[in-house]
């Protein structure tokens, strides 16, 4: 019998409202039906918690696309398109939303987060998944269980302490490696993000491969296969699904993270290719430019707009990651 | 001959999965090791008592402890009830197949998603500039709500950290065996008395270690606050729901990159680091040994 849902599948509706009962019993039931009643509201808190998010973000950017004069300064040709800056020199995208003639290109931002995001994946997707294969198919077992949780510890650093980590030392590091001309570049916002979301992969990789049922494990070894080979060609294809929503949930977390890259990217919102330029990410810019807007401004609009873009962002990537992972699921037939 | 060298590229795979792992672990220790070695020196009884002095070239950090602990403790009295009655609803109310009870588990996973800074513009939208301006209208005392203070800023906490909060009460309710609730419910008890006198008290530690993982993870979050009620430095504790406080994690912010005479505060800086960090880190702990006893309880009863 699943213990699940008592006070609804235990008895059918009728029989808890059996109408012989006295004085007392009945009072017991109305409780009963108050208690549900509130616990079933508490609980709608949630959906209203992300609609009200929704919401109220978009309805402080909305004035971008109804008032009259936000609208002169904020299009959407000019948050997308390259804009002529100066007379006499070629278009080009720029982000100085406070200046005499404010200029709102959006491109600069989206590179920013681009770069640092790129950066943070690529050097924490394989070390965390290799990691996570490693904790969940040859380390011994008395060290698993230890293992797991100092993983973990790295995830409960707040993500201000990664980022003072980042402007004080692997800014300083990463500049005698590489001899960048600026401190503060993508780069180093790159790798203090991968600091940031490389527990992530970890966790989620290692539950994913940890539930992998040992029959697979079993099965290819009695076949002859070497251990690395049961875990590189049966175990982690078997995991798929699991790694497949790893590596998405560190890519939303990429995206959003704010203190690592507001304090170590240098924050200059330049369209330039090179890692080795500082960069300012959409994330950052809300951060550091909350503070000083004119609220009602098209500026503070503005920066709701890059909230609203940020959210769709993510609930985008958690949804196409539940989804495809449902979809994994059904055809490699393996409960993660 | 073949399986030797099968066994021999086998090996050098597995070490270097060993060694991505020995990559997270040493900088884990690089960072607990540079801040504990930058920090110690300014960490002392004093540093932790008194306010800044001098432009926050000198003194400690007193306030900015005082705001962090005003400002969790709201947002655990918010969280904690909404947060398990939730649990509750999804774990022992929730008919089976309910679409509405998948609507709120989406909903929770997709709140968990939503970043931090998100939720600032959320809280400065919603709770500051809606709720803070109408409650100023509605008792027409000027501006007193209207603005970013300690109570809209542990409320936008505590949306944030609601999503640890369900997960974490809701595998604290799973544990608890099936049979203990069945014996309840043959004894003739309701099932909200099975409930509040069986299964919260059997749940109740690791319901604890969610609100423990949820103080961690708001006392550490800057993004939010910074909009929502942050100061940059206030030469006063905060007086009601309505100041603003400051908050260790944004005193870090400030020091590392606003500060106008880096070479001076940097060993306030690391001080307060190693406040914050020793602050989550021993919450963490906390939170990892609650569970590991549960887990080992559970088996036994199981």
């Amino acid at each position: 019998m699943d213990a699940r849902s008592l006070g609804s599948s235990f008895a059918p509706r009728e029989a808890r409202e059996a109408p012989g009962l006295g004085g007392p019993s009945r009072w017991r039931q109305r409780r009963e039906k108050l208690v549900e009643a509130v616990v079933t509201l508490v609980a709608f808190l949630g959906i209203a918690a992300l609609a009200l998010i929704l919401v109220f973000v978009a309805k402080e950017a909305l004035p971008l696309f109804l008032d009259t004069e936000a609208m002169k300064e904020v299009s959407l040709s000019k948050l997308f398109l390259p804009q002529v800056v100066r007379e006499g020199r070629p278009p080009a995208f720029v982000w100085q939303p406070v200046s005499e003639v404010p200029k709102v290109s959006l491109v600069p931002l989206l590179l920013g987060t681009l770069k640092t995001t790129v950066v943070a994946l690529v050097l924490a997707l394989p070390v965390g998944m290799a990691s996570a294969l490693f904790v969940a198919e040859f380390a011994p077992r008395r060290l698993r269980v230890w293992l797991k949780p100092v993983v973990e510890l790295l995830a409960g650093i707040p993500s201000v302490v990664l980022g003072f980590f980042a402007l004080m030392v692997l800014a300083s590091a990463l500049q005698a490696l590489t001899g960048a001309p600026v401190r503060l570049n993508a780069l180093v916002a790159g790798v203090g993000l991968a600091l940031a979301i490389v527990p992530v992969v970890f966790t989620v990789s290692e539950d994913a491969l940890s539930a992998v049922p040992s029959s697979y494990r079993e099965a290819s070894l009695a076949l002859g296969a070497t251990r690395w080979e049961t875990a590189f060609k049966v175990v982690l294809p078997a995991a798929t699904p699991g790694l497949v929503a790893a590596s998405l949930l560190a890519l939303g977390r990429a995206v959003g993270e704010t203190m690592i890259v507001l304090m170590a990217s240098g924050n200059a919102a330049l369209v330039s290719a090179s890692l080795f330029d500082s960069t300012r990410s959409m994330s950052a810019t809300i951060a550091a430019e909350m503070g000083e807007v004119v609220v009602g401004s098209p500026h503070y609009s503005l920066l709701f707009l890059i909230g609203v873009l940020l959210f769709a962002l993510t609930f985008v990537l958690n949804t196409a990651a539940a989804a495809w992972v449902r979809y994994l699921n059904r055809r490699v037939g393996v409960a993660t | 001959m073949k399986h030797a060298r099968r066994k021999l590229v086998g090996g050098v795979f597995t070490s270097l999965t060993g060694l991505a792992l020995a990559l997270i672990l040493s900088m884990l220790f690089l960072i607990v090791f540079d801040v504990v070695r930058g920090g110690a020196g300014t960490m002392s009884w004093a540093f932790l008592t008194t306010a800044p002095e001098e432009g926050m070239t000198r003194g400690g950090i007193f306030p900015a402890l005082y705001g962090t602990a005003l400002l969790t403790l709201l947002m655990t009295v918010a969280v904690m009830p909404v947060g398990v009655v939730t649990a509750i609803y999804l774990h022992e109310y929730a008919p089976k197949g309910s679409r509405f009870a998948a609507a709120v588990r989406v909903a929770v996973v997709n709140l968990a998603g939503v970043p931090s800074v998100v939720f600032g513009l959320f809280g400065l939208g919603f709770f500051v500039s809606f709720l803070g301006r109408s409650m100023d209208r509605l008792l027409g005392g000027g501006l007193v709500w209207g603005q970013p203070s300690v109570l809209w800023a542990s409320l936008t906490l505590a949306v944030l950290t609601l999503p640890v909060v369900i997960v974490t009460t809701e595998e604290a309710l799973r544990s608890v065996p099936a049979s203990q609730r069945l014996a309840s419910l043959a004894l003739g008890a309701t099932v909200s008395q099975t409930l509040r006198r069986v299964v919260l008290p059997a749940a109740a530690p690791g319901i604890l270690t969610g609100a423990v993982l949820a103080v961690s993870r708001g006392a550490g979050e800057v993004a939010p606050i910074l909009l929502t009620g942050a100061a940059y430095y206030l030469p006063e504790l905060p007086k009601g729901l309505s100041s603003q406080f400051m908050h260790l994690g944004y005193h870090v912010y400030v020091l590392a990159t606003q500060s106008p005479d880096v070479e001076a505060t940097r060993p306030l800086l690391y001080g307060t680091v190693l406040a914050l960090l020793g602050l989550t880190v021993a919450l963490n702990l906390v939170a990892v040994l609650i569970r590991a006893r549960v887990r080992r309880h559970g088996r036994a009863d199981a």
